[in-house]
């Protein structure tokens, strides 16, 4: 088990965002977290990542527990993350934007940096290398010294991944990534997020709304309504299951 | 391949203006009269002040307020430095000045090291309880700390002198020393701008969550900026003390910080070449508009001095500049990205 995720409780005032959920995900695998809007799932995301604390229970990244510890550290253990609002640097290139996810890799100090002391050329080598490399995967390479925001929507979507990328993740969480995407497009990033795994060796967590999308790609789901788990396990028993039908998916047999 | 294309390219750029730079010192120093070496030494502190200022302000995104402080303690710590003894309990008249006042006695370089060095220790103890929190706590907070040290500066006279300030510190500034510095400065700024702490502080600047998101230590990187750019500020504070010769708490105003301000923000916040520019326009358009105080021949029409006359003509550029280029002059743009467009364009 990659991420274990122990009876978290998340409370803000009297409400309760999260009540008592626990789900785990093994290496390698696509997790889908699916639910309706307000259900938590996003919460979810942030608990993991360390911008929320748990009122109750724990997160175990590879058994070892994270939470309390502060993000940017939570991404140095492997985990990575993107929003479901693109949240791209605006003033910088889309080289850089990647860049930034290197940043605790490149070991070169600030007096290195200031003096441009050997080390500093050889890790700026070595990052701008390991980026060009993923960006090519993303398909993005052609844009890197583009402006990042002047790119469309769906090359966007994919700069904020490599840029997830670039932290060098065990466990990629996405916040749905294929919202505001045309069918085209989604069936294009379902086969980027096969590539994606295999390429880098990675586990992928997503959050997403859309149904065929998350049939093609996640090996298992967990269903969220208001806080509370209603479906864990595998995704052709969650089509099936009554209660998951009745609070999300009513209009799935249709569609 | 195309990575080391642009580390030639930028060495190359940087290269050229260098040598232009150091040239131009050589030659200003030996051609021009005292008056004109006066002002550019002091274009050459307030490249020093303005390119720092704009590390913080522009690049990081962090609003602050504070230079007026960092460079009375940089012209203080400098000048109490290169004063002797002697000259000191001549000049301090409201209180003796404390033993170790006296004794603290250096060169000039090691006095700047230190005005920059404590200025930056200043900088990174504020940081602690500024930057646990966001947003405009630290335009409040730098502000208060510029006026702190300038009373400070007052109600000590055993260190300072208080409001009478110190006097005869020796003439150590000229071309050499202030062009050097700056030179110095805007390579340094460049430099960390151009590395993963500049990317990260822009990072900051455009959307720090999602710096947070990509394991960037936030409050590392803003700590990292205000040092720096604090210790500039210290040394470009010495470097005005051994050109002033005399110092004294009013010329450490929160105009001082006004007054660079007006010129990141004319230049481009987050562009150091738009600093430069904007520290050259403002000094050298101030100095060179003096003739409008003056009685004036205008076709034929005498008109009579109007002391004044030149901060108004002034302002209405400013207002005139900010209305048509609203990003300041260079935006976010920096010299070698012209270049970059240019060859885009072929």
């Amino acid at each position: 088990m990659i991420l274990e995720v122990c009876n978290v409780t998340k409370k803000f005032g009297g409400v309760t965002a999260i009540k008592d959920t626990s789900f785990s995900v093994k290496a390698k695998e696509i997790y889908g977290l699916i639910g309706p809007n307000g259900a938590g799932k996003t919460t979810m995301f942030n608990i993991i990542t360390g911008n929320y604390e748990p009122t109750e229970g724990d997160i175990k990244f590879h058994g070892q527990k994270i939470n309390g510890i502060k993000p940017f550290k939570i991404v140095h253990r492997g985990i990575a993350r993107t929003f479901q609002n693109i949240r791209l640097f605006k003033s910088m290139t889309v080289m850089d934007n990647v860049l930034i996810g290197f940043d605790y890799q490149a070991s070169y100090s600030y007096l290195e940096a200031i003096f441009r002391l050997p080390r500093f050329f050889k890790e700026e080598r070595r990052v701008r290398k390991r980026a060009i490399e993923i960006m090519e995967v993303l398909d993005i390479a052609q844009y890197a010294e583009e402006l990042a925001t002047s790119l469309s929507y769906g090359q966007q979507r994919k700069v904020e991944i490599a840029r997830a990328l670039a932290a060098n993740p065990q466990l990629l969480l996405l916040d749905e990534p294929a919202a505001g995407m045309n069918p085209l497009e989604t069936h294009e990033l379902a086969e980027l997020f096969f590539k994606i795994r295999d390429e880098f060796d990675i586990t992928i967590l997503l959050i997403e709304h859309d149904m065929k999308f998350v049939n093609k790609l996640c090996d298992r789901v967990m269903v969220l309504d208001y806080g509370k788990t209603i479906f864990e396990g595998d995704i052709k028993d969650a089509i099936q299951n009554e209660e998951v039908i009745k609070a999300y998916l009513g209009d799935f047999k249709h569609a | 391949m195309i990575e080391d294309k642009i580390f030639t390219n930028q060495r190359l750029i940087n290269l050229a203006i260098i040598i232009t730079a150091i040239w131009f010192t050589w030659f200003a120093q030996n051609t021009f009269d005292e008056y004109t070496i006066r002002i550019i030494n002091n274009v050459a502190i307030f490249i020093i002040l303005a390119v720092s200022y704009n590390l913080i302000n522009g690049v990081t995104g962090q609003f602050s307020l504070e230079p007026n402080g960092f460079v009375a303690i940089g012209a203080y710590v400098t000048a109490i430095l290169l004063v002797d003894s002697e000259g000191m309990l001549y000049q301090y008249d409201i209180e003796d000045p404390y033993p170790w006042v006296l004794a603290l006695q250096t060169n000039f370089l090691w006095a700047l090291i230190l005005s920059g060095t404590i200025s930056a220790l200043l900088a990174l103890s504020l940081s602690f309880p500024v930057f646990r929190v966001r947003g405009d706590y630290l335009a409040i907070v730098t502000l208060g700390f510029g006026f702190i040290i300038r009373i400070l500066a007052i109600n000590s006279p055993e260190i300072t002198n208080g409001s009478l300030g110190i006097n005869d510190i020796p003439e150590y500034s000229n071309l050499y020393w202030t062009g050097g510095v700056a030179i110095f400065t805007v390579m340094a700024i460049l430099n960390i701008i151009y590395s993963k702490y500049g990317r990260a502080m822009k990072a900051v600047r455009d959307d720090e969550d999602a710096a947070t998101a990509m394991g960037v230590n936030t409050f590392k990187i803003k700590t990292l900026a205000f040092s720096t750019s604090a210790f500039f500020e210290g040394v470009g504070g010495g470097l005005l003390a051994a050109l002033l010769t005399s110092i004294s708490p009013d010329l450490f105003t929160f105009f001082l910080t006004f007054q660079l301000l007006i010129i990141i923000v004319l230049g481009g916040l987050g562009s150091t070449t738009g600093a430069i520019l904007g520290t050259i326009f403002v000094m050298a358009g101030l100095e060179y508009m003096r003739f409008l105080d003056e009685p004036m021949n205008i076709l034929g029409m005498e008109t009579e001095a109007m002391p004044g006359m030149r901060m108004v003509v002034f302002s209405l550029i400013l207002i005139l500049v900010m209305l048509f280029a609203r990003e300041g002059l260079m935006g976010k743009k920096e010299l070698s990205d012209l270049f970059k467009r240019k060859k885009a364009d072929k």
